[in-house]
């Protein structure tokens, strides 16, 4: 009876193994990723359309945060990593092989906030954001506010400021904007993925933000904007260069990379916040694919560039759904050529 | 060891020593080495723990010593790293938990030990054993969408408005905060405090309460002032092994405390926990400097929590010893 | 003995008492309370999403309704298929060595760091498997992961047996050994069979244990939106995907986090009951 059952329980392993060992199929390639949540709404949705047009590619992509992204490809523990903040000269002193910057599509980061009572579309100029987030600011009917909005009964609340708990090309964009706007900011925090924030709770990731916002009653947080499109919560309009108080959206977001585009350096690293332009939405960005400059696996790289090459192409079709601005074409042109160049 | 038997009376039995690879294939010298390798393995697999933690995180040790764990900034970017808030963080949710669950667990304990019937206490017991097996992401869960709300919509409000006075009770609460992970943890270690302390209290001797009631005291003066102070020592003991867990609970502090590395006398406001910093940080932590401070933290907890749990399980010990000794 | 022995007093000592005792059973009753409530909520907001399609599907992209979690369920159930490879062997066959062959000196070294390896935090063993595997290997793999949740069975597994097999009485290897037996026949013949509930029980515990633990598995095995080939790849489970999406803003995801949170529950709590009641009835079980 005891052997019986020691024999069975063996067995039951034996096969228990063979079943999960799911061995890799012939052709079966599956590749990970790891970066940036601000663009992982149209990440998942390519990774996941480019899977059903070739069912033999799996590419795993983890939003876990521009930073760690930069980490884990700078350990080589990932294939590819993303983010939205360029990696540094002192970053990219660290890898061997170097490590290239394919920018993907053009994002927004809005600043979206949940006031109970209050539902209409808020103007920020430039010195209210920088003000609310430095601390200066504290209550929502502080005159820098309500100056940009006649007519909008604004309580006086105390704001909840959130901003990012874990490394993120997100909050680089948001400081990156906050140094143009404020030469306080500049000096006392400065840019960065990861700063000393000098108030204000922490979400991880672009879902931790909007998930804090929804919940928190009088709080502000900073989001890409599909973000706070799909969590359904208001976003203000920001006034940029020009003066002009600008919604982001597809056109605006455009409209920043237009000049951008004509002087993209070879590396694609380039910051277009506060940029030139009447309809310039002013927290723009490119996000970028941070590909190793050598992959040692023939399969890998071919698939991966493959992969860019369709994200360039079909890919970009899928983006206007999803609020992000398609590239503009002489960055795409750059980009093809790059990829067959670059990529050892 | 092979045993000549002569066949004649008498004689000694004689013993041929024999070679190391003829004892071998005696199948008791192989399962002596075999099973010794992977007791072996124990101790190897420990010790390749602890000095991996110290000999990654010799940066920070070198560059910071003793000021790491005073230090307040923890800036990545400046590479300054400070541990305080994050202690802070960690020795007050633990100790809002302790506050809550000691005397919730002490309390249901008694009832178990003393007053239920014995089937009625072995269910219960049943059922609290279960709370233990709950996996802690699972409070996390309701931690976010039961316990946060709670605290901001119903809780904060009524402490500040009646123990306002108070600089434990102030300032905005936005739900994730300190009390919010001492309330969660104070769930998750009550099954703890209630399993060791009936167990210690069942070991009490049975002549002990009959002896208080005796000379007229009532059940629950037999109860407090006679059975639990013989027990006390293996009640501390569940109180550190509970401590112990608390202090190194991850994903469920994580979900609640709010991930703000700040130091506030208010437990309303958000604060940050070692363990949390840890899972939020490791995996983007640029600098190799950067990671070493984290694993440096993780060396903290584990001295920490070892520490705490040889004293514990001393304690429950000499409660067992006690057991022993004659009335 | 004090003042209040006096009978004008009794009564208020009465009081007192009935009181304090009821006031413990209110103590009893929250804490029965709270394991109901737990389940009840996660029934009651998971309880619905449990389809068929959600066993059997995968995830789909951020932002469209549907889909499963058929990935994270067999992703956890491979991850405790690999650390009962590590955790059952090593435990079992070193408590064999605890209970029959070690002398005092070697049963109280390897008692001792299995207990130091009990009380390290779950997050400071994902720290270790992260930098002698992952690390390594250049890669988030399920191997990483299994390699953590092994080591934390590993305490359990060999206190228990330990325990289970010093529980056998004298009498049964006597008389085994007086059959002609040798030592190593009597503990795989005689008495690890006489102890095999006990020892079965833990290893049930244990693996229900180490199955919700999330920290250790957040940088070693990540995660996974297919499913996970082989060993080497980063695999889902059923605590990261909770965690992950209920940290979301997605009303979906959070859905999808209660339906996990509960299928992982009720895997935990199955296990934890048939090990304690079907095999143990009544062996208490160490802590």
């Amino acid at each position: 009876m005891n052997r019986k059952i020691v024999v069975f329980s063996l067995v039951a392993v034996a096969l228990a193994f063979a079943a999960s060992a799911q061995a890799q199929g012939s052709g079966q390639v599956q590749l990970t990723g790891a970066g940036a949540t601000f663009p992982y709404p149209i990440y998942s949705k390519w990774f996941d359309v480019y899977n059903k047009q070739k069912p033999n590619i799996q590419i795993n992509y983890q939003s876990v945060g521009s930073g760690a992204g930069i980490r884990q490809v700078l350990s080589g523990t990932v294939d590819f990593g993303a983010s939205d903040g360029p990696m540094t000269d002192e970053q990219l002193a660290q890898s061997k092989d170097g490590v290239l910057h394919f920018p993907t599509v053009l994002g927004s980061v809005v600043p979206t906030y949940n006031i109970p009572g209050v539902d209409k579309e808020l103007n920020f100029t430039q010195a209210a954001l920088a003000g609310i987030y430095l601390g200066n600011i504290t209550k929502w009917n502080d005159p820098e506010i309500t100056k940009s909005n006649p007519g909008v009964n604004l309580p006086a609340d105390e704001i909840v400021v959130v901003h990012r708990s874990d490394g993120s090309g997100t909050s680089y964009i948001w400081t990156d904007f906050l140094s143009e706007a404020s030469a306080e900011w500049k000096t006392k925090v400065g840019r960065n993925t990861s700063v000393n924030w000098p108030n204000g709770l922490g979400g991880k990731g672009n879902e931790g933000v909007s998930a804090l916002v929804k919940q928190t009653p009088f709080s502000i947080g900073y989001v890409e904007l599909i973000y706070a499109l799909q969590t359904k919560l208001a976003y203000g309009r920001v006034q940029n260069s020009s003066g002009a108080f600008i919604k982001a959206d597809l056109a605006s977001t455009t409209a920043a990379a237009a000049a951008a585009s004509k002087h993209m350096p070879e590396d694609f690293r380039i910051s277009i916040t506060n940029a030139a332009g009447k309809t310039a939405y002013p927290i723009s960005s490119f996000t970028w694919l941070l590909i190793p400059g050598s992959i040692p696996d023939a399969t890998k790289k071919s698939t991966l560039k493959d992969f860019l090459k369709w994200m360039l192409t079909d890919g970009q079709k899928y983006t206007q759904d999803l609020g992000y601005a398609p590239l503009p074409k002489e960055v795409v042109e750059m980009e093809l050529k790059a990829i067959d160049k670059k990529i050892k | 060891m092979a045993i000549l038997t002569s066949a004649e009376k008498g004689p000694e039995p004689v013993v041929v020593p024999r070679s190391f690879f003829a004892r071998m294939a005696e199948g008791d010298q192989v399962a002596h080495a075999i099973t010794l390798t992977f007791a072996a393995s124990v101790l190897l697999i420990t010790t390749l723990l602890v000095v991996t933690l110290w000999t990654h995180s010799s940066l920070p040790r070198a560059k910071f010593g003793w000021a790491f764990f005073v230090g307040m900034v923890w800036d990545p970017v400046a590479e300054q790293f400070g541990a305080r808030p994050f202690i802070y963080g960690t020795l007050i949710t633990s100790a809002v938990s302790l506050v809550l669950a000691v005397p919730l667990g002490l309390g249901a304990a008694i009832f178990l030990a003393e007053l239920a019937s014995p089937k009625i206490s072995d269910w219960l017991t049943f059922v609290v054993e279960l709370l233990a097996a709950v996996p802690s992401v699972i409070y996390g869960l309701l931690g976010i969408f039961v316990v946060v709300p709670f605290v901001r919509t119903v809780l904060a409000p009524m402490l500040i408005a009646s123990l306002g006075f108070l600089p434990l009770f102030r300032g905005p609460c936005y739900g994730v905060s300190f009390l919010a992970a001492g309330l969660v943890l104070a769930i998750m270690i009550v099954p703890f405090i209630v399993s060791v302390s009936r167990e210690v209290l069942l070991a009490v001797p049975r002549d002990q309460r009959e002896a208080a009631l005796a000379l007229g005291s009532t059940r629950w003066e037999s109860t407090w002032k006679i059975v639990v102070p013989y027990a006390l020592s293996g009640i501390l003991g569940s109180v550190f092994l509970a401590l112990a867990r608390a202090l190194g609970e991850t994903v469920a502090v994580t979900m609640v405390v709010g991930n703000v590395p700040q130091i506030q006398a208010s437990l309303l406001a958000p604060g940050y926990s070692i363990a949390a910093v840890i899972a939020n940080e490791f995996v983007e932590a640029t600098a190799d400097i950067y990671l070493q401070a984290l694993v440096e933290l993780g060396l903290v907890l584990f001295l920490v929590t070892f520490i705490l749990n040889g004293l514990a399980r001393i304690l429950i010990l000499l409660t067992a010893r006690h057991r022993g000794s004659p009335a | 003995m004090s003042a209040w022995a006096g009978s004008r007093h009794r009564i208020v000592r009465k009081i007192i008492s009935y009181l304090m005792l009821s006031l413990t059973s209110l103590c009893a009753l929250a804490v029965m309370g709270v394991l109901l409530f737990i389940l009840g909520y996660l029934v009651w907001n998971g309880g619905s999403s449990l389809s068929l399609d959600f066993f059997t599907k995968l995830p789909k992209p951020v932002g469209e309704t549907g889909g499963g979690m058929a990935n994270a369920i067999v992703g956890s159930l491979k991850l405790l298929l690999l650390a009962s490879c590590i955790g059952i062997p090593i435990g079992v066959i070193g408590g064999i060595y605890m209970a029959e062959f070690g002398g005092k000196t070697a049963t109280f070294l390897v008692q001792f760091t299995a207990d130091l390896l009990n009380g390290v935090p779950s997050i400071v063993i994902g720290i270790f498997a992260y930098t002698v595997i992952v690390l390594k290997m250049k890669h988030f793999s399920a191997l990483a992961g299994g390699f953590a949740l092994g080591i934390m069975m590993i305490p359990i597994t060999l206190r228990s047996t330990e325990q289970f097999l010093r529980g056998v009485p004298v009498a049964l290897r006597e008389a085994a050994m007086a059959l002609g037996a040798s030592k190593w026949k009597t503990i795989v013949t005689v008495v690890v069979p006489a102890a095999y509930r006990g020892i079965l029980t833990a290893i049930l515990l244990s693996l229900a244990r180490v199955a919700g633990e999330t920290a250790p598995l957040l940088f070693t095995a990540f995660n996974n939106r297919f499913w996970s080939p082989g060993w080497n790849q980063p695999i889902a489970s059923l605590p990261v995907v909770v965690y992950t999406y209920a940290l979301s803003p997605y009303d979906d995801w959070h859905r999808q986090a209660w339906a996990c949170g509960l299928v992982l529950l009720g895997m935990v709590l199955v296990t934890n009951i048939i090990a304690r009641t079907v095999l143990s009835r009544g062996i208490s079980i160490p802590r």
